[in-house]
């Protein structure tokens, strides 16, 4: 088995709330955005991670990215773990880190042109690199990426939000980092330019060897794009397996929820189809539930759930979920 | 999936190749102010006053310290405006040249205005900027400092500064450069709080680009807007701030003068009729505060379209 | 006798750049208590459409053509007339419920309002047919959650409000722009079966517009598929799904990954969404599509009704497109 490229071990992120009005010597409190997550990626793999608003799955890409601080757990890339570095040291580490942002327009400096933006990590990083040749790679990457070289004078305004996302793609390949982390970089696109941009992300990630972490809300995305699939609710994992199984044989509850509410674009499957409609909303993230943080929704909650965290069991074939009570359901399938 | 390659280079065909040169929110900005009536004319009104004040000397008779004699003790009856002596603005009560007065006020006015302007442009960005940005402890010392700086009576500190330093026009500027970057500090730091908080700041920082860069580069170019209009708006306080000063009989000091000092002094000529030394000052002064008020409106609207 | 007819709308808009055609020529026909899609991305028109028949177009907006309602053309009435039509007859609810909200306001007095307005009720009652309304959407708690302001509920909450307010005059139609975009998949599982149930109960007829196919397919009786302004095809939902007969509708289809199914490689729809301000004389479609003619960019091809009762927009025969 090869060494994984990024491997979370029991990394937590917390925040700190002040509550507001409060004395300012009053503990603020703490909210855990990312709970004790564990997660391995092989080289060359694609890990997506689901989960709805408020389930932790875009601070736990700014904690391997490295702009929020992580209050617990390792992070190692490579072998190297990110919390022991200095800050010079994770600095220069950046570069092997790139990420690909939601909306494409605001992760686009208004005031810069596409050519300073895709070479500003270069600039950065390889300061000394002569100018033509910056122009020379800027101008490849842009090709590669489906945008005219001879725009790159143009300001991202000028450009459909499609385009923007093949900018903010170009400006993290620049580098051939070893990792790209995508939050969320289909989900501002219109339907017809989604699937340009997924299969695009798809062909460089074959081309360049890139490792990637695919964040979405949209488990067909996801799906299709992710050898591995993280389920991710209030923080915590709840459920981990290959793409195929999760999406065919999901075993946690919540993940039996979260694909049945998925809508599918089939008139005819789609309305055969029993639904499990999860009542109620998102606890607070502040106050989550004690033990499993889906019992109060889960429809298989029981008292003990109530008690502690439960552990994650490991089913097999690197298949592993956080629920005592886990029974294989095909969600799908039973609507034929 | 992009357009195939045959595509694509029918596409480049048919844009020539030529670098396409993008239109930056700088040009988009520009269009919107040409087309703003009351901005354009306040701009060209300033550029007359500026001409004014730059190159007025070149057709006066007469110095600005000389005094004409024939007109010494009579100005009231004989000083008014005429082109027959060279006085095209009248005497002042010694028997200066008016014309050559108002040049030479105009232009100080004015500079006190763009100066202090450019020191709160200046040190008022840049302080603002790493305060908002680096946020933290950092920010509270920083804007507290900002705090108790503005809670001091600016104007009482200044004439106590004029007072005991003695008047000169350097104190005018320490002491006008002093207050006037504490509101532009606040300003920016507030702009700076929301644009740190975009997505390009955070990406910039994955990226690994050094704090001041990210200030440098990403930040400040896109408070510029703000600071440009507040810098414009600035300017009329700072000549109004001046001028007060100066009708304190504290500003400039003689032979120099500024608009205020001319309107103080003629102020005092109303009551006899020598209506001349006070309506060219207060003329050049209110055009002046115009168009500049004027033109950072016009800013405004050009610069952040949103607003309207 | 249909419902609400809308026939040739055109709506444009003024701006620095010239006029846009946001919608262009719009004909179609809604039955009492059916359910219709509008389906498209940005820059379709579908948002423009239900604004225009709602009189809510923005103010350099201004539409043309009929939308015939109770045989009265809703477009040229004033205000006040337009005002009593959507109070009372037709509702809409929007994508971010909060822009329809009054944030300093309770609720009950946001319901009560409405009611005492129009229905002449005293606000005692209105409150209580206010309250009864968050109840029959399914808001727990709905006698003390009526006092609450609403930034107190959630977002999924929210858009439940929002509904409740839209029926509370049991409106005949009820327009649902985008009401689920910005939810989780969960809740949006939860307010579409909501609005499924609510049909059921009040027989509203309802238009959902929408870019979510998912959400057409489990929801919607009949599909109209738009870009550009016009309409490229309509159909009943099973058919528009399973045998597609524009180029644009079998693109959108094969573009988006499928839980339930290995996608293989996505297909895409080439280009961009339309620039409104520069479509072509022909078929707007014309510039991204696949199997465009000669003729697609400078001839606009009909709005044909086939004899099963579909219409599309299309020069490629039926054949040439399904196969």
């Amino acid at each position: 088995m090869t060494a994984p490229i990024l491997s979370v071990k029991d990394l937590s992120v917390t925040f700190d709330v002040r509550q507001q009005g409060a004395w300012p010597w009053t503990p603020a409190r703490k909210l855990h955005a990312v709970n004790k997550v564990n997660f391995d990626l092989k080289p060359g793999e694609c890990l997506g991670v689901v989960g709805e608003s408020g389930s932790g799955k875009s601070t736990l890409a700014r904690a391997i990215v490295g702009t929020v601080p992580t209050s617990g757990g390792q992070i190692l890339v490579d072998g190297r773990d990110l919390a022991s570095m200095s800050p010079e040291e994770r600095r220069v580490h950046r570069r092997d880190v790139q990420m690909v942002f939601q909306d494409p327009l605001a992760a686009l400096n208004p005031r810069m042109t596409v050519g300073e933006i895709i070479a500003e990590p270069l600039i950065t990083h390889e300061p000394n690199t002569p100018r033509a040749e910056v122009k020379k790679r800027v101008s490849e990457l842009m090709e590669r990426v489906g945008l005219l070289p001879n725009l790159i004078n143009r300001y991202p305004h000028e450009f459909s939000g499609g385009q923007c996302q093949r900018i903010g793609i170009a400006r993290a390949l620049i580098l051939r980092p070893k990792l790209l982390i995508c939050d969320e970089p289909v989900s501002a696109l219109d339907v017809s330019v989604q699937a340009q941009v997924v299969n695009l992300l798809m062909e460089l990630q074959r081309d360049f060897g890139l490792s990637m972490i695919f964040i979405a809300h949209d488990l067909s995305v996801v799906k299709h794009i992710s050898d591995e699939i993280v389920v991710m609710y209030l923080g915590t994992v709840m459920e981990q397996a290959n793409a195929r199984t999760l999406t065919t044989k999901p075993s946690h509850p919540y993940s039996q929820a979260l694909i049945s509410a998925v809508p599918i674009p089939d008139p005819v499957l789609e309305r055969a189809r029993p639904r499990a409609v999860i009542e109620g909303e998102l606890p607070s993230p502040l106050n989550p539930p004690s033990g499993c943080v889906f019992r109060t929704r889960c429809p298989k909650a029981q008292a003990s759930c109530a008690g502690d965290r439960p552990a994650l069991l490991d089913l097999g074939n690197d298949h592993t979920v956080a629920c005592p009570f886990h029974e294989e359901v095909d969600v799908l399938a039973a609507a034929v | 999936m992009y357009p195939d390659k045959a595509k694509m280079e029918s596409l480049v065909e048919a844009t020539e190749l030529a670098e396409v040169r993008g239109r930056s929110l700088w040009s988009d900005a520009r269009a919107r102010f040409i087309r703003n009536k009351a901005a354009v004319g306040g701009l060209i009104i300033l550029i007359l006053i500026l001409a004014f004040s730059l190159f007025g000397q070149v057709f006066q008779a007469w110095s600005n310290e000389a005094i004409d004699w024939k007109l010494v003790g009579r100005v009231t009856q004989i000083g008014g405006p005429s082109f027959e002596n060279g006085h095209y603005f009248g005497a002042d009560d010694l028997g200066r040249d008016l014309y050559a007065r108002v040049v030479q006020g105009t232009g100080i006015s004015i500079m006190v205005g763009v100066v202090g302007s450019l020191v709160a442009v200046i040190v008022g960005t840049l302080y603002g900027a790493t305060a908002g940005y680096f946020g933290g402890r950092l920010d509270n010392i920083m804007m507290r400092t900002v705090d108790v700086l503005m809670s001091i009576p600016f104007m009482f500190v200044l004439i106590l500064m004029l007072v005991i330093w003695g008047r000169s026009i350097t104190m005018l500027f320490v002491g006008i450069g002093l207050i006037s970057w504490l509101d532009m500090a606040r300003i920016v730091r507030g702009q700076t709080l929301s644009i740190k908080n975009k997505e390009f700041v955070e990406t910039a920082v994955a990226i690994g680009v050094r704090p001041f860069t990210i200030i440098l580069r990403h930040i400040v170019p896109n408070l510029l807007g703000i600071v440009v209009v507040y810098a414009t708006l600035l300017i009329p306080g700072l000549i109004m701030a001046e001028s007060f000063i100066s009708f304190l009989g504290l500003g400039v000091q003689e032979p120099m003068t500024s608009l205020g000092a001319l309107i103080q002094g003629g102020s005092k000529q109303m009551l006899y009729g020598a209506w001349w030394q006070i309506a060219f000052p207060l003329f050049f002064f209110l055009a002046t505060l115009f168009a500049f008020t004027f033109v950072g409106d016009g800013l405004r609207d050009a610069l952040d379209p949103k607003d309207r | 006798m249909s419902l609400l007819e809308i026939k040739d709308l055109k709506v444009t808009f003024r701006t620095n750049d010239g006029p846009v055609n946001a919608v262009n020529g719009l004909s179609f026909t809604i039955d009492k208590g059916e359910t219709l899609a509008i389906v498209g991305e940005s820059g379709s028109g579908k948002s423009q459409t239900a604004f225009a028949a709602m009189g809510l177009l923005a103010q350099n907006g201004s539409a043309t053509g009929e939308v015939n309602w109770d045989g009265r053309n809703l477009i040229g009435l004033s205000q006040r007339q337009m005002n009593k039509v959507r109070s009372d007859q037709i509702a809409m609810i929007f994508q971010d419920p909060m822009t329809s909200l009054n944030p300093y306001m309770r609720i009950s007095d946001q319901m009560a309002e409405v009611l005492v307005q129009h229905k002449g009720m005293s606000k005692r009652d209105a409150i209580a047919e206010a309250t009864r309304m968050l109840d029959a959407v399914r808001i727990p708690d709905a006698a003390n959650r009526v006092r609450m302001y609403p930034h107190e509920f959630s977002g999924g909450m929210r858009q439940r409000v929002m509904i409740a307010m839209a029926l509370l005059c049991r409106p005949r139609l009820l327009i649902a722009d985008e009401p689920t975009t910005a939810l989780d998949v969960t809740v949006q599982a939860q307010i579409m079966q909501l609005l499924g149930d609510i049909r059921q109960e009040f027989g509203t007829a309802v238009i959902l517009i929408t870019h979510d196919l998912g959400v057409v397919a489990g929801f919607c009786d009949r599909t109209l598929v738009m870009y550009g302004g016009q309409i490229m095809e309509e159909g009943t939902t099973e058919e528009v799904f399973a045998q597609p007969r524009h180029p644009y509708t079998k693109g959108l289809l094969q573009a988006v990954p499928r839980l339930d199914r290995d996608d293989g490689d996505l297909q895409t729809i080439a280009g961009e969404p339309p620039d409104m301000s520069r479509l072509p004389a022909g078929c707007p479609f014309s510039p991204r599509c696949a199997t465009m003619l000669e003729q697609c960019p400078a001839v606009r091809p009909e709005l044909v009704t086939t004899s099963d009762g579909r219409r599309r927009a299309c020069h490629l025969s039926i054949e040439e497109v399904v196969q």
